[in-house]
Formats: structure tokens, C-alpha cells, sequence
């Protein structure tokens, strides 16, 4: 820290950071939802071998006839959860 | 304002484990500009991988709060998991990152800056609502006064003034000289 802020310093310093993308700030707040809906469907999946083998054949297509609107990123975290074993 | 928007970072990270609803909400919009400066300013990502690191470092820190042995240290913990996941995004497009740049990232005058505006940015949220929303406005969002004028309808012959006048009180405020009529968040 300088300490000693002069207005031109503190306009540099307060520009430094500006606001990410609401829609990034949006899809990090929603992480505990999301991840709530990954637990879901690996617990669905586990106990229902059909499902499972339906969500490794075709994900989207699979979720999409469950009702279920996943972004890329649960998709990418659920192919993973899903080949794991 | 939130009654989570004043508690320290030891506070919020107490609230989103016991499962605070919106505790986690608070803790990602207080960090969400400091990910972003690190990847964009420290980093010089591009957006596209600047964005998969904001989601994944805070997808780490959700899963790994339980992890964080001194609560208080959320932000230097924060820090080094950005600067982490930005350094895997270059080595993954292929650029090289010499051993140098790795171990003296914390003297990189860049993110030295974002580390200083991050104080700033604390002592901004001591000052009244007023004035944060103007300095927010137009440094960050980089409003014209026209705009700021007609957006708070404030005349717009006082809206430099106000400016200045709201710079000296956060200068106060990082000086130590704080009004007492200036809560602090801290």
C-alpha cells in the first residue's frame, strides 16, 4: 500500500476492478443449486441402471426427457461423475 | 443493505457452511470483481478462459470451504487459487510459463495493483451508499456524468463535486481519519 492516495491514484485503483459479467456472478451464486441437481441425478442414476445407461448413450437427450435444462458446465462435471466408476 | 454485507470474511465463511442461503451469494458478489481482476489484469486471460476460471475457482471454494483452516484467510486463499487456475489456463494453451513467472507472481506489479484496489475497495464499502454508488458508477462503470445525473437526479453541474467530495472520504477512510458517521464493513 502507498499510503498516500491522491484522486488520480484512487480513480486507477478503483477501475482496477470492475464488475465481472452479471451472468458469471449469476452461474457462481447458483452453485449450490447446481450442484444440488448433480447430486440428484448421480443418486437418480445409481439406483436406476436404465437411466444410467440413458444419460451415458445421450446426456442432453436424457435429462431433456427428465425435464432437467443443465448448463455446459454441469454436463461437463456429470460426464465425468458419470465415468468415474 | 444485507445485514451479510458487514460481516468479516471468518463471518461469512461461518454462515455459508452452517448453509446461509444467502451468505453465498454475498461471498461471490465480494469476490467476484477481485477472480476477475486477477484473471483479466494479473493474467491477461482471454474471456473465454478468464471465465472458466472465475467458475472454477469459485466452484473450489464451495466444495472446499470445509477445507479452509483459518477462516479469516479467505482472501489470500482465494488469491492463490485464481492464480493457480490461471497459470493451468496458459500451460494448457500451450504457452509457456517460466519457473520464474510462477514463483514471483505475488511481485507482479499488476496483481500487486489488483491486491491494493482490493483495500480500496474494502474502505469504499465504509462510506455512505451514496457515495459508493456514484464512485462505482463512474470509475467502474464508466458512466458520464450526463448519465450519473440522470439515472440519480442530481443536478449535473454537482456530480464532479460529488465525485471529489466522495474521493476524500474514501482517502480519509484509507488514511484512517474515517468520520464516525462512516461505518466500516471490517
Amino acid at each position: 500500500m502507498t499510503g498516500s492516495y491522491d484522486q488520480e491514484r484512487l480513480g486507477v485503483l478503483l477501475r482496477a476492478l470492475r464488475p465481472a459479467p452479471l451472468g458469471w456472478v449469476r452461474a457462481a451464486q447458483e452453485l449450490p443449486s447446481a450442484r444440488r441437481t448433480i447430486d440428484e441425478i448421480v443418486a437418480r442414476a445409481e439406483a436406476d441402471l436404465a437411466f444410467r445407461e440413458a444419460l451415458i448413450t445421450n446426456l442432453e437427450q436424457a435429462l431433456a426427457v427428465e425435464g432437467y435444462e443443465p448448463d455446459r458446465r454441469i454436463l461437463d462435471e456429470l460426464r465425468d461423475r458419470l465415468t468415474e466408476r | 443493505m444485507s445485514r451479510l454485507v458487514t460481516l468479516s470474511d471468518a463471518e461469512l465463511v461461518q454462515h455459508c457452511r452452517a448453509g446461509d442461503p444467502g451468505a453465498w451469494n454475498e461471498l461471490v458478489e465480494r469476490y467476484s470483481r477481485y477472480v476477475y481482476a486477477i484473471a483479466i489484469r494479473g493474467f491477461r486471460l482471454s474471456d473465454e478462459d478468464a471465465e472458466d476460471v472465475f467458475q472454477d475457482v469459485f466452484t473450489r471454494v464451495y466444495t472446499r470451504l470445509d477445507s479452509l483452516r483459518d477462516d479469516s484467510a479467505l482472501r489470500p486463499w482465494i488469491a492463490q487459487l485464481t492464480r493457480r487456475r490461471c497459470l493451468d489456463a496458459l500451460v494448457s494453451k500451450g504457452r509457456e510459463v517460466p519457473a520464474e513467472e510462477v514463483y514471483s507472481v505475488d511481485e507482479s506489479t499488476d496483481l500487486a495493483e489488483v491486491e491494493e484496489a482490493f483495500t480500496v475497495r474494502e474502505a469504499l464499502a465504509g462510506l455512505s451508499e451514496s457515495c459508493q454508488d456514484i464512485l462505482d458508477r463512474f470509475f467502474t462503470r464508466d458512466q458520464s456524468y450526463r448519465t450519473i445525473s440522470n439515472e440519480l437526479d442530481l443536478p449535473s453541474g454537482t456530480i464532479a463535486s460529488r465525485i471529489a467530495r466522495c474521493l476524500g472520504r474514501l482517502r480519509d477512510q484509507l488514511e484512517g481519519r474515517n468520520d464516525a458517521s462512516e461505518g466500516s464493513r471490517k
